[in-house]
């Protein structure tokens, strides 16, 4: 539990059942905070979800989840991280079946 | 009218400002709609189609994800695919007007043909340099001059030999196993002609240069691509219908080909399979004749990528390197969470037990 550098750390003052908790993710950036927001907030048992950066030359995030009826907030998190592994499934697939078909337009560029 | 202005879906462009920028397909946000996250809608509604593939560049559009996902793709193609870069520099000699650490800065930034799935990363910017981690290359020339040049000769080609220093020069060392695994694609740069240094009779330079995987967020020489864009698939709207005698004037508010008039009704209409090219310039509102005939507009979910490779990638393999990266960013931000909870579960019992 006390690693030198942990990947994700709940911050103080979260409930004690993590119905509402902010989470500190280190070594993240927009690129993660704002995707993982977005699919936290397609739950429907999501009271609340928002990210920050807290300063520019800190390299974390962090993300602030409100739970309804008690539920824990982790358990959201979890969700959230495999729905969005889902997105990034079905994106590579489509495009790979695209790039398969082969109805582009192919053209020579001058580099 | 299906075709209407739908706040859901568009983003409106008015004369001085944009509107209904923000998403709202949340749950909660509208009493009588779902919204929650629908993996088989989701799928329904997803569409990846490759438009233009250059060797240089490819534009795909991707339909039916949020602008948090799409960002997260261009944000990642900009910053965390990994490519093989000079990174240490070791002049032995250098006698040529370019001073060691501009010249080292040049060196850097020449894109490499290394495929990176050979290579490990670097951890510790002083850790010990391995065959798995660090490529070798070596650059000597000496410049002289050309005995048998031309009297009248005036240009340096003639007159001197290795006048100029180009990227082709680089001389790869092979380190251990090297030699074996990358035979069949000897590292190199990808452009042999980028002038590196020039020389003049007597200056010469000696260096060794260690190439290694990085980053484009540590450095922006580590980027595989030299832009990664998105924009919204435009849409114009049609609000009521345009008088026969404007129709010509209507066309030409809008980019080639955006909008059909009918050359013997004079009807007008908009073709949806153009609609990508419209530049969006809003010239239709300066007419006050138009006012209120047409609603610009841009799809929210729709988006146009246009991606330039620089580096080793071919075009049509940066966006699967892409998600390569971000499904390894969920993997670790799961073990993470999944630790966490663990951890949580042991207190509790603790708790519990007492």
């Amino acid at each position: 539990m006390s690693e030198a550098t942990p990947k994700i750390r709940i911050m103080k003052g979260a409930a004690p059942d993590l119905s509402a908790a902010t989470y500190q993710i280190f070594d993240e950036t927009h690129t993660m905070g704002n995707a993982l927001r977005w699919m936290i907030m397609k739950n429907p048992k999501v009271q609340f979800c928002g990210y920050s950066v807290p300063h520019p030359s800190e390299n974390l995030i962090q993300l602030r989840i409100q739970m309804f009826d008690g539920l824990s907030s982790l358990n959201a998190l979890l969700e959230a991280l495999d729905n969005l592994d889902g997105v990034c499934e079905s994106v590579e697939e489509r495009y790979l079946v695209s790039l398969r078909e082969g109805r582009y337009e192919r053209w020579e560029e001058k580099s | 009218m299906s075709q209407g202005f739908d706040p859901k879906k568009h983003v409106a462009l008015n004369p001085e400002r944009v509107s209904y920028t923000s998403s709202t397909d949340f749950p909660g946000h509208f009493a009588d709609e779902d919204h929650s996250w629908n993996p088989a809608e989701f799928k329904k509604r997803l569409a990846v189609r490759v438009e233009r593939i250059s060797n240089r560049s490819i534009e795909f559009d991707l339909v039916g994800v949020d602008a948090s996902i799409a960002n997260a793709f261009r944000r990642i193609l900009i910053a965390e695919v990994p490519t093989i870069c000079i990174e240490r520099v070791y002049v032995h000699n250098n006698t040529s007007i370019i001073v060691d650490e501009v010249l080292a800065h040049r060196l850097g930034l020449i894109p490499l043909h290394v495929n990176p799935v050979f290579m490990d990363c670097v951890y510790h910017p002083d850790g010990q340099p391995t065959d798995r981690n660090t490529i070798v290359f070596k650059l000597c020339a000496k410049c002289e001059r050309r005995r048998n040049a031309p009297k009248d000769a005036k240009d340096p080609a003639q007159l001197y030999i290795n006048h100029e220093v180009l990227s082709s020069q680089l001389e790869w060392v092979p380190q251990g196993e090297q030699s074996i695994v990358m035979a069949a694609n000897p590292p190199a740069p990808t452009n042999p002609n980028i002038v590196l240094v020039k020389l003049r009779p007597g200056q010469e330079i000696e260096i060794e240069l260690h190439a290694v995987k990085g980053v484009g967020k540590d450095h922006a020489k580590f980027s595989p691509v030299a832009t990664a864009s998105y924009r919204l698939l435009p849409k114009v709207i049609l609000k009521k219908e345009i008088p026969p005698h404007l129709a010509d004037k209507f066309q030409n508010c809008f980019t080639k080909g955006v909008i059909r008039v009918d050359p013997r009704t004079k009807r007008v209409s908009v073709d949806e399979s153009q609609a990508r090219r419209e530049t969006m310039s809003r010239e239709v509102y300066r007419h006050p004749e138009f006012e209120g005939c047409v609603q610009l507009a841009r799809v929210r979910d729709h988006f146009l990528f246009n991606i330039e490779s620089e580096g080793f990638y071919p075009p049509e393999r940066l966006l699967p390197e892409a998600i390569k990266v971000m499904r390894s960013k969920i993997r670790t931000l799961r073990e993470a969470a999944q630790g966490l909870l663990q951890d949580i579960g042991v207190v509790e019992d603790v708790e519990m037990a007492s």
